[in-house]
């Protein structure tokens, strides 16, 4: 028994950096404050895998929401490191003012605080809280650098994206009504472990009605088509690190609080099966984001589409459900958020070489910035799931479970992939090979973090370790 | 006593549900804002109801922050704004307003086909209240489809959020937390939208946003 707590850490650390980050004004200093509060974040996380506390009546951390934790302040910290360097060059060409950095600064950590809070609430008004907190963390940061696009995809995400949480808390209020003449009035018929072990007792047509209003609501933050529109924008117009964690975190953190949700549901015998829903909105999303692909020339929305397809893909590996299809949506979920953020952090330095983010006037990266240029082929040869990367694996494990069990929801699934793949690699060729375009203006480049993510994926493609796989078939079949 | 408590419940609840339908049809703004201040007043009284007939004392602390913040606060500073932006005489709707009071019918006969099916079991209080609030959330969702203009979108979403504030409160013994939080957020959104439309101005001289419509990042100049 220490003093301090693991959980207290990992939920004051951000929050307490973000009030000290608002009130300091060097961003050099800033900075590395910045990428210091997140190192001892991502520690203690750590520390709650090997001595996870006991649930109470507001916090809960259990083998599910470790793996989105340890993921969640992992890809945290290195954006941290790679944001340091991105800053750097942003304030130096004058697009960023020292006081627009130290906000950005604060707004980053209380966007951490608001995901770390989301993924270990045990109730479910305090998870609806988090996000909403999320989500006006990021409307702010999206709209940093006052441009007329920027502007416009900051309000569109605030609008958006509030309409979800709107429709969230709604589902939220209908598992309540549920729960009450079951666990009785008051706080109970909140708490995750309550409501969990009660749930084959409630109404079965209200827990209907409010999943699928927690679906639209909580959807809309993964990004699932029709209720995607926020997500190119804010993509593209907001600063790269966002994008990176946007894609690499919060849109994961959106999914926690369906796949919570699916888990209640699936655990009362006479609700509807949440299943095939999912499959839907994740083959829709899959399909239509890989055709979208092709028409993109702006390189940050191209991955941003890509986002949207993976999300799509992990959606439909949970709701076919069972312990493979679980454990491969896990495993995926994993690997695109390592390897999409690597990704943004290569897209991150190269627009700041090019000053553009048009795709026709990038090329010939890898003869130009070998590191830069080999790198974005890497990653997007990882995203685009060729083997032997790790999300070859999860596209693999996803395929062939639906294969054995739906052979007829498998042809849609693996056109969609070829799809995809199709765009992803007419486009990588125009930027990496050929001619080179555009200017060549020497950048700082932060290589550690892009590598770092981009090893893992590598590695976890030839060779996962027992304990990894042990943990995820656990909570795969946590997930039903 | 309670046949009364019952009706005067769902006499309050009904007329959000029509002062939704008259803020719909509203095409300028200063009178948008006035029936939006007393959509909060009907809001205010509503949730104050419930803390009565629930016993609920904390309620009515929502009941204050919905009566001061939305009826009062908000409207006065949103009217400065657009007297300052010198918008206040503008006319704003896309759709046809005979097809967005159709569209608002429909959306409520849903809420209450879809509500008082499932709640079939549940007390019968919060039963009719959730139908009045689903209907409330559904027209606000419908204003924030038919306005261009943000100050009309931002009204919209706030009375989204009376309609989320009465199924709250309709929901019998649920934790303030949620209350609580709801208040604050429409707070925080309030300060975010103020911000967004001061850089709005600041950048286009409109917060007309079919302006930024044009700014769209694929669109080659």
């Amino acid at each position: 028994m220490t003093i301090i707590q693991p959980l207290t850490l990992v939920l004051l650390m951000p929050l307490l950096s973000a009030g000290f980050l608002a009130l300091m004004p060097n961003y050099r200093v800033s900075s590395a404050f910045n990428v210091l509060a997140s190192a001892v974040t991502l520690l203690s996380a750590g520390l709650l895998v090997v001595r996870p506390p006991q649930p109470n009546d507001y916090f809960l951390v259990d083998e599910l929401s470790v793996i989105f934790i340890v993921l969640n302040t992992f890809v945290g910290f290195t954006t941290s490191l790679f944001s340091a360097t991105y800053i750097g060059h942003e304030i130096e060409t004058g697009h960023l003012t020292p006081g627009y950095v130290q906000f950005y600064h604060a707004m980053y950590q209380l966007m951490m605080f608001g995901m770390n809070v989301a993924l270990t609430a045990n109730n479910i008004g305090l998870m609806w809280v988090a996000i909403e907190m999320t989500t006006l963390a990021t409307v702010l940061i999206v709209g940093i650098y006052r441009t007329h696009q920027s502007l416009e995809a900051a309000w569109k995400y605030f609008i958006l994206g509030s309409v979800g949480i709107a429709f969230a808390l709604f589902g939220t209020i209908l598992v309540y009504i549920a729960a009450e003449p079951v666990v009785g009035e008051g706080l109970p018929g909140m708490i995750w472990t309550v409501l969990n072990s009660r749930v084959a007792e409630f109404d079965p047509t209200l827990l209907n009605v409010a999943f699928i209003f927690l679906l639209l609501g909580y959807g809309t933050k993964v990004g699932l088509v029709p209720l995607h529109a926020w997500l190119p924008d804010a993509h593209a117009e907001g600063p790269t690190p966002i994008s990176a964690v946007l894609s690499g975190l919060l849109l994961n953190v959106a999914l926690y609080a369906v796949l919570r949700f699916k888990v209640l549901l699936a655990a009362n015998p006479r609700a509807m099966a949440p299943g095939p829903l999912m499959v839907t909105m994740g083959l829709v999303s899959l399909a239509f984001a890989a055709f979208m692909l092709y028409r993109r020339r702006d390189i940050k929305r191209l991955f941003a589409y890509s986002s949207i397809e993976h999300m799509g893909i992990i959606v439909f590996a949970f709701g076919m459900g069972g312990p493979l299809a679980n454990f491969a949506g896990l495993l995926q979920m994993t690997m695109h958020s390592l390897t999409k953020s690597a990704i943004f952090f290569a897209v991150g330095h190269i627009t700041q070489i090019k000053g553009t983010q048009r795709i026709g006037d990038i090329g010939g990266l890898t003869a130009t910035h070998p590191g830069l240029g080999w790198g974005l082929v890497l990653g997007v040869v990882a995203i685009a799931g060729l083997p032997p990367l790790g999300i070859f694996m999860s596209e693999f494990l996803v395929v062939s479970s639906t294969f054995s069990r739906a052979p007829l929801l498998a042809i849609p699934l693996v056109v969609g992939l070829l799809v995809a793949f199709g765009a992803l690699m007419l486009r990588l060729t125009g930027l990496a090979f050929g001619e080179p375009v555009g200017t060549q203006a020497p950048v700082r480049i932060s290589y550690v973090p892009m590598f770092a993510h981009l090893a893992i994926v590598f590695a976890a493609g030839i060779y996962l370790p027992p304990a990894v796989v042990v943990w995820f078939q656990h909570v795969a079949s946590m997930l039903g | 006593m309670q046949g009364l408590a019952f009706d005067i419940a769902h006499l309050l609840a009904g007329s959000l549900v029509l002062v939704s339908f008259l803020m719909i049809y509203q095409d300028r703004l200063p009178s948008l804002i006035n029936v939006f201040a007393l959509h909060a007043i009907l809001l205010a009284a509503s949730v104050a109801w419930q803390a009565t007939i629930q016993n609920m004392p904390e309620l009515y602390v929502t009941a204050m922050i919905a009566l001061l913040f939305k009826a009062f606060v908000i409207p006065v500073s949103l009217r400065r704004m657009i007297v300052q932006l010198g918008i206040h005489r503008e006319i704003d709707t896309v759709v046809g307003t005979g097809l967005t009071m159709l569209a608002g019918m429909a959306l409520v006969a849903l809420s209450m086909v879809v509500m008082l099916r499932i709640t079939a079991m549940a007390d019968p209080l919060a039963r009719e209240d959730l139908a009045f609030a689903l209907s409330v959330l559904l027209l606000g969702l419908l204003m924030m489809v038919t306005r261009r203009n943000a100050v009309g979108q931002v009204i919209g979403f706030m009375s989204l959020e009376n309609g989320l504030i009465l199924a709250a409160a309709g929901a019998k013994g649920m934790p303030l937390v949620v209350e609580i939080s709801v208040a604050f957020s429409v707070l925080i959104a309030f300060i975010v939208i103020g911000i967004f439309l001061f850089r709005i101005r600041e950048r286009f001289d409109s917060v007309d946003m079919q302006a930024l419509d044009r700014f769209r990042g694929e669109q080659q100049p």
